[in-house]
C-alpha cells in the first residue's frame, strides 16, 4: 500500500470525501478531454487543408517572382517592391474554446482593389501577377495563422488534461480506494478485538 | 496589440510580402532571426510569418512563444520547394493531442 494513513474514523470520512471529489473531477476532465479532441480534429483538418492551399499558392507566386527577377534583374525587381502602396490590415481578437484562449485573426483590408507600388513601364507582367497573388492570399494566410495557432494551443491543453485524467484514474483513485479499504478493515479488526476482550473479561468475572 | 502582421526571412523571399502591405524584417543567419522574432514579439505583432529557412535556424526562439496566444509564429515556404516544416508541425500536434498520427498516416507513407 502506497498511502500511509491513520486508521481512524475521521481519516476515513476525509478519504471518502476526497474519493468522491476525485471521481467527479475525473469524469469532468475526461469529458473535457473528449470534447477538446473532437474540436481539435475539426481544427486540424482545416489546418491541413489550408496549409496545402497556402503553400501551393505561395510557391506559385514565388516562382512567378523568380521569373520576374530573371527578366528584370534581381536588384531592380526587389527595388520596385520596396515601397508598399497599401497596408494590409487585420482584425485581431481572442476566443475561448473549451477554456483555451485561441486567437482570432481576420483580414479586413479590401482585396478587390489592388494597387501596385510601381509603374508598368519598366516592369515585367510576372511581377504584377506575383504581387497580386500574394495580396489575394492574405485572407487565407490570416486564417491559416488562426487555425494553426489554435491547433497548437489545443494540443498543449489536451496533453495536459490527459495527464491529469490518467493521474486521477490510475494513481489517485486506486490509492484512495486502497486506503479506505485498509482503514475499514483495520477498524473492523479493532472492533472484533475489543468485543473478544469484553467477552473474555465477562467470562473471568463470571468465574470469580 | 497591433493589427499588423510581420514577415521574417531572407530578403528575396519576403519582398513580395512587403509589396502586399505586411511588415518585413530581413534576417538570414540564426542570430538575426532570433533577434527579429523577439523584437517583433515585444512590439506586439500578433502574427509573425517566418520562412522555413529562417525557422530552421532559430527553433528555440520559436519554441519560446509556443504556449502564448500571441504572437502566432507561422512557417511559410520561402524558397523554391516547401520543406514540409508546416506539415511536420501539424503532424506533431496530432500526435501530441491524440497520441498517434491518425489523420495523415497515408501522407507519411508517400513522403
Amino acid at each position: 500500500m502506497a498511502m500511509r494513513v491513520n486508521p481512524t474514523r475521521m481519516e476515513l470520512t476525509r478519504l471518502k470525501r476526497r474519493l468522491k471529489t476525485a471521481v467527479r473531477g475525473h469524469k469532468l476532465l475526461k469529458d473535457k478531454r473528449d470534447e477538446m479532441i473532437r474540436q481539435f480534429i475539426i481544427y486540424i483538418k482545416r489546418n491541413h487543408q489550408l496549409r496545402m492551399e497556402v503553400e501551393d499558392e505561395l510557391m506559385r507566386a514565388l516562382a512567378r517572382f523568380a521569373r520576374a527577377k530573371a527578366y528584370m534583374g534581381a536588384q531592380k525587381a526587389l527595388g520596385e517592391l520596396f515601397c508598399p502602396s497599401r497596408a494590409a490590415s487585420f482584425e485581431i481578437g481572442k476566443r475561448n474554446v473549451m477554456s483555451v484562449d485561441v486567437p482570432v485573426i481576420k483580414h479586413t483590408g479590401a482585396d478587390d482593389k489592388i494597387e501596385l507600388p510601381y509603374g508598368f513601364a519598366h516592369t515585367s507582367g510576372e511581377l504584377d501577377a506575383s504581387v497580386m497573388e500574394v495580396v489575394r492570399l492574405l485572407p487565407l494566410m490570416a486564417e491559416l495563422a488562426q487555425v494553426e495557432k489554435s491547433c497548437n494551443l489545443l494540443a498543449n491543453e489536451i496533453e495536459k488534461t490527459r495527464r491529469r485524467v490518467n493521474a486521477l484514474e490510475y494513481v489517485m483513485i486506486p490509492e484512495t480506494e486502497d486506503a479506505i479499504k485498509y482503514i475499514t478493515m483495520k477498524l473492523e479488526e479493532n472492533d472484533r478485538a475489543s468485543l473478544v476482550r469484553l467477552m473474555k473479561a465477562k467470562e473471568m468475572l463470571m468465574e470469580a | 496589440m497591433k493589427n499588423k502582421i510581420a514577415v521574417v526571412g531572407g530578403r528575396d523571399s519576403v519582398m513580395l510580402f512587403n509589396a502586399a502591405g505586411l511588415e518585413v524584417r530581413y534576417a538570414s543567419d540564426g542570430k538575426a532571426v532570433e533577434k527579429a522574432i523577439h523584437a517583433l514579439a515585444r512590439a506586439g505583432y500578433p502574427v509573425i510569418y517566418i520562412t522555413e529557412e529562417a525557422a530552421e535556424k532559430a527553433p528555440e526562439a520559436i519554441k519560446m512563444y509556443d504556449r502564448e496566444v500571441f504572437p502566432a509564429i507561422i512557417p511559410v515556404p520561402g524558397g523554391n520547394q516547401p520543406k514540409g516544416l508546416g506539415l511536420r508541425n501539424i503532424k506533431k500536434n496530432v500526435e501530441k493531442a491524440v497520441g498517434a498520427d491518425i489523420l495523415f498516416g497515408e501522407g507519411r507513407e508517400q513522403a
